[in-house]
């Protein structure tokens, strides 16, 4: 007993970095599987409101080019609400509609790690939830992953751990979109096959498949194109419409038929074996 | 003079912090390079002072880094880790005179200092990023990373250093 005493005694500063060590690698390796740590995000009160309030200072410099975003996104919206052939008005009844969009600010961006996160500033009183589709006027930008009360955090298109699902325009060809972790400009479009014809500047856009983005949300063009090694698929390098490096305007959409879609999708496997 | 002590580091800590999070972290040279200038905050604290303390406050370091950084607990472990090492680091550098009472920071050469902050900064870079990529295939990636963006931390913990360096007597 006085040995293990004795022993613990010595060594313990050495024991007490191996248990520093070991939590830090629990929360790494724990999260790395799939979502993003529950506990260490900057989806927090504490966190959210520093970045909300140097965010408040310095989105002031922005204010110009953002607003000439914001019309420009306008102008385009009026144009295809006037250029529309049937005259029937939206129901305001939020029951009689697929999709809900919720505005938002980005308070935290980042774009040069392997897993890259945003933080924006609507939460869960704002009816912001898990897996809901965060888009910019110009393009998608990525998934609501954690949120607290007045904050969510954003995985980004730019994180290795990203998959979305995403098609060629105008056909029904759909792949799955993901990050080589090379450049903020660029993601790849993977499992398009063989006999699809590509050209150069052909547009990409978000999938019917995927439960989280409306059909048709833009994300960019194709840059350039190869067979991948097992030589059936294509691998695309997408170059996006966001400039991800500045973004301050955000819309959250959320799917009301999500669950419904998740539902059939889980009976029907259950069904299956 | 004990609490002297205490609130200077307390506003290292958290003016650390504070640059790290709002302006280093966003600087993206080149699009990939965002130094690491926290790292400061092991090469300022007092040699004379309580391990357990001393990792336990790094520790903190590392995980308010983290939470704000949205980087799973990766900063927590390399700083831990260079907390627990910095005494060897330190015997390494600055041979048995780091033993005795009266040594002081200030009072080594500058070739010590500096290689003290490198070995700290090298350290602390080589496991942020082997952790970070995760990856044997990406090894070359993580030399790659760990020198460029370690070169621009060690530059500018430099600069920084000197900028609130205390002067000598």
């Amino acid at each position: 007993m006085q040995q293990i005493i004795n022993f613990l005694i010595r060594y313990k500063i050495f024991l007490l970095y191996l248990f520093l060590l070991l939590i830090s690698l629990i929360f790494t390796f724990q999260s790395h599987s799939y979502h993003q740590s529950r506990f260490l995000n900057s989806a927090n009160y504490f966190s959210g409101n520093i970045y909300e309030f140097f965010d408040n200072t310095t989105s002031y410099f922005g204010l110009k080019e953002e607003n000439r975003k914001l019309l420009r996104e306008n102008q385009r919206l009026r144009y295809q609400l006037y250029n529309k052939n049937t005259d029937t008005i939206q129901p305001l009844d939020s029951l009689e509609n697929n999709y809900l969009v919720v505005r938002g600010r980005v308070i935290k961006n980042s774009y040069s790690d392997q897993r890259n996160y945003i933080t924006i500033n609507k939460g869960k009183t704002d009816s912001v939830e898990q897996d809901m589709g965060v888009i910019t006027s110009k393009g998608i930008l990525g998934i609501v992953e954690n949120t607290s009360n007045g904050f969510s955090t954003v995985q980004s298109i730019l994180n290795e751990k990203s998959n979305i699902n995403a098609k060629i325009k105008n056909s029904n060809h759909f792949g799955s979109l993901i990050w080589n972790t090379e450049d903020y400009n660029t993601v790849q479009l993977v499992d398009i096959p063989r006999l699809v014809e590509l050209t150069i500047g052909d547009t990409i856009v978000t999938g019917a498949m995927s439960s989280i983005f409306p059909e048709n949300v833009p994300i960019g063009t194709i840059k350039k194109f190869d067979l991948d090694t097992s030589r059936s698929f294509y691998y695309i390098d997408v170059d996006l419409f966001n400039d991800m490096t500045n973004i301050e305007s955000v819309y959250i959409i959320k799917n009301l038929n999500r669950e419904e879609i998740i539902e059939l999708q889980e009976e029907t496997e259950i069904n299956d074996q | 003079m004990i609490n002297n002590t205490f609130f200077i580091n307390l506003i290292r800590f958290v003016l650390l912090i504070l640059v790290q999070i709002l302006v280093f972290n966003r600087l993206n040279f080149f699009g990939f390079i965002n130094p690491m200038v926290y790292v400061l905050f092991l090469y300022w604290y007092p040699i004379k002072k309580n391990r357990t303390n001393f990792i336990l406050i790094c520790f903190l370091l590392g995980l308010l880094i983290d939470i704000f950084s949205d980087t799973l607990a990766i900063n927590t472990a390399a700083t831990v880790s260079i907390a627990y090492l910095r005494p060897s680091i330190m015997r390494f550098v600055f041979g048995v005179n780091y033993e005795f009472q009266s040594f002081k920071l200030n009072s080594s050469t500058r070739a010590q200092q500096f290689t003290f902050l490198a070995l700290l900064i090298v350290i602390h870079h080589v496991i942020y990023f082997t952790l970070e990529i995760f990856s044997f295939a990406n090894i070359l990636l993580i030399i790659q990373k760990s020198i460029t963006i370690g070169v621009s931390s060690i530059i500018l913990c430099l600069l920084l250093s000197s900028l609130f360096s205390t002067k000598k007597e």
